[in-house]
């Protein structure tokens, strides 16, 4: 088959293309995707040599799931509709997430405030001029309650995005179910708790890496026995991604976290199908549109085979890799910024024909600030559309097959692969962070892009072509520092108020076991009910730890 | 001739450091000398940097929202110091209604997302006073 395909594709070249190419020459003399790699003019089934279909690509729902871990595919249910949101105080995220709910949206998605994701309260000097700007601040139960006030936390899926203070911030939710008498047990959603991506990309580390690790192990082990429906890590490439990584490098990196935490789950003498079945993980849905589709399906196979072949998992639910996915925001413009909204409908596309579990779509004024209430409203209104009008749900794996989307699936996982071989023989992830591997990549790899954006080899429509000068300004979310004050009221409140006693009683006693070994839940869930701070909290933490500091590197 | 000497800080609590990156290899790859504290810096970090640096230029990036407490406590700072003369710019999400407040405290300089790498090597050129007092290249 492989000949005869071949001779095809060599007699086409010579009887079709040559001619056409004689009488007109192509765009450009080599075609690229927005990572670099190079793209041939024609896929045809010689390209799919080395791909066996029944053990490569296999069905929706069977080993490796390249084509989805499904078999209906959206038919059965669509993805998740999670939109990402948070500003400003408690009070203000409260009304937005009742706004989206009413629109439709089908989970919450909490975004913090950097005083929050860094485990300081707005009283600290670092919070000067950050307190409510980029997420909501959440400073202690009392901002919890407040933030899911009038939502049932037993009927609704959560996500939170947080990562060095994930134990303590979902300890306060865990609490917040309790006192709205919803059992843990059936409590459904999800912590980021991913620190890894943090040293290597999004930098909100507090802790050093090892005790980190120790943390989420702990999370591992405290959530098989007490959440078991709670997704303990989002394994995230987002961030990878949106610091400037290619596509591969997102793959290969994020699915080699994952590993790590595998790794540091079965160290600490966890069973692996315990836990690995609520590791779940995070993409970006950048502009690229097949390599991105390519991505979601390699990242899929390559799971499934580790698993499996490397770490022994016998549970199925351990092999099938489920993601969220969220639309790139570093592709959003500032410029022209309405045509955000067709490049956030193209990647949530992209995504969806990847199989994505959930998704987030950003709003067209994100390149400027926190998207307004309409702007969020639109971004949810895309995914419906593109999830009730373009008929795309109703078919499982529509792409399966494609010649150029099966060897771009293959070629995506062979890369990832090398990129494996070279962190194991680092010794791992850890090792590879802390020689600053995956960071030097990464920086390498966004340099790049910025000169080929440059050098106008790549085209961003409004930004190097297509230019207008004399935009009007489009209505944005302006946060003003009524926030943090406010914050700041209720935090003094708040330590006039409480058993400072218990509080201290409590902070002690996490100091004890993070010296020792036992696990940091119990003690977190302590301190959260007597109204500890996440500040006090991780100041705790990083009196036994100390903090990380890493070296610039340019 | 000496090199342009350039501070390039990330100042508050947030770590995307894609675009300090960029911008500090940039302004290298066009002949500067280039320092990066890392993230997290104080304003009186970034201050005392920019002094035994000697540097003629800071730039400082800002995703967060926390420009409008930390470019006013900078410029104070760089003025106790004697260090009026050093040029101070800005890149990253500033709303629109914030660049003139920035600009009248003295920040040259503020520059969106989108904008090229040249037209800030240029902006540079064209506005740094070196200590040296040459004129600018």
């Amino acid at each position: 088959m492989s000949t005869t395909a071949d001779t095809d594709k060599l007699r086409w070249e010579r009887e079709t293309l040559e001619p056409a190419l004689r009488r007109a020459r192509e765009r450009a003399a080599a075609f690229t995707t927005i990572s670099g790699r190079p793209i041939d003019r024609l896929y045809t089934s010689d390209d799919l040599e080395g791909i066996d279909p029944s053990k490569d690509i296999a069905q929706p729902g069977e080993f490796p799931y390249t084509r989805g871990i499904h078999p209906t595919g959206y038919r059965g249910k669509l993805w998740t509709m999670r939109q990402f949101a948070g500003y400003g105080t408690p009070e203000e995220t409260n009304k937005r997430y009742k706004t989206l709910l009413r629109a439709g949206g089908t989970g919450l998605s909490v975004a913090f405030d950097l005083p929050t994701l860094m485990g300081r309260d707005p009283d600290h000097p670092l919070s000067l001029g950050e307190v409510g700007k980029c997420g909501v601040n959440v400073t202690s139960l009392a901002d919890m309650e407040t933030l899911f006030d009038g939502i049932a936390l037993g009927e609704i899926t959560t996500s939170m995005t947080i990562n060095s203070p994930a134990a303590m911030i979902f300890a306060m939710y865990l609490v917040v179910a309790e006192r709205q008498g919803a059992a843990w047990t059936t409590l459904s959603g999800t912590i980021q708790n991913d620190i890894l991506k943090e040293f290597i990309a999004q930098k909100e580390y507090i802790f050093p890496p090892r005790p980190s690790m120790r943390i989420i192990t702990d999370i591992f082990a405290f959530c098989a026995n007490e959440v078991p429906k709670w997704n303990t890590v989002s394994v995230s490439g987002y961030h990878i991604r949106e610091a400037g990584s290619t596509a591969v490098q997102e793959l290969a990196f994020t699915l080699r976290d994952g590993l790590e935490y595998v790794r540091w789950g079965v160290d600490a003498g966890l069973d692996i199908d315990d836990f690995v079945p609520r590791i779940s993980f995070f993409f970006n849905a950048h502009s690229d549109f097949f390599e991105e589709i390519a991505k979601y399906r390699a990242a899929r196979k390559l799971w499934a085979h580790a698993m499996r072949d490397r770490f022994g998992a016998k549970n199925e639910r351990s092999w099938k890799l489920r993601f969220h996915s969220q639309t790139a925001g570093v592709s959003l413009t500032a410029q022209q910024p309405y045509n955000n909204v067709v490049r956030t409908a193209l990647q949530a596309l992209s995504a969806v024909l990847g199989g994505t579990n959930s998704l987030h779509t950003n709003s067209l004024d994100e390149a400027l600030a926190l998207p307004t209430a309409e702007t969020a409203t639109l971004a949810l209104r895309t995914q419906q559309i593109i999830a009730h009008e373009s008929g795309v749900a109703n078919v499982v794996d529509p792409l399966g097959g494609s010649y150029f989307v099966e060897k771009l699936t293959k070629d995506m996982e062979d890369g990832a692969l090398a990129y494996f071989d070279t962190i194991d023989r680092m010794g791992g992830m850890v090792e590879a962070i802390e020689r600053g591997y995956p960071q030097q990549e990464i920086a390498e790899s966004a340099y790049r892009f910025q000169q080929s954006v440059e050098r106008r080899e790549k085209i961003i429509v409004g930004v190097n072509d297509y230019v207008e000068t004399d935009e009007p300004p489009i209505e944005i979310l302006y946060i003003d520092e009524s926030a943090a004050a406010r914050q700041l009221e209720k935090l003094e409140a708040l330590k006039r108020s409480r058993d400072n006693g218990a509080v201290e009683r409590s902070l002690d006693r996490l100091r004890r076991a993070a010296e020792g070994r036992d696990n940091v839940m119990p003690p977190i869930l302590d301190a959260v009910r007597a109204y500890a701070t996440v500040g006090e909290m991780c100041d705790a933490l990083r009196q036994v730890w100390g903090e990380y500091e890493e070296v610039p590197i340019i | 001739m000496r090199k342009l000497r350039v501070v390039i800080a990330k100042p508050g609590l947030d770590g995307h450091d894609r675009g300090a990156k960029v911008i500090a290899r940039a302004l290298r790859d066009a002949g500067m000398e280039v320092i990066y504290t890392g993230l997290r810096q104080t304003p009186e970090q970034i201050a005392s940097a920019a002094l035994q640096e000697d540097a003629d230029v800071i730039g400082l990036s800002i995703l967060s929202g926390a420009h409008n407490h930390i470019a006013p406590r900078l410029m104070e700072l760089l003025k106790e110091k004697g260090l009026d003369d050093v040029l101070v710019v800005i890149g990253g999400i500033i709303p629109d209604v914030d660049i003139p407040r920035l600009k009248a405290i003295g920040v040259r300089g503020v520059f969106l997302p989108g904008t090229p790498m040249q037209q800030i090597v240029d902006f540079i050129n064209a506005n740094v006073r070196t200590h040296a007092d040459s004129p600018a290249r």
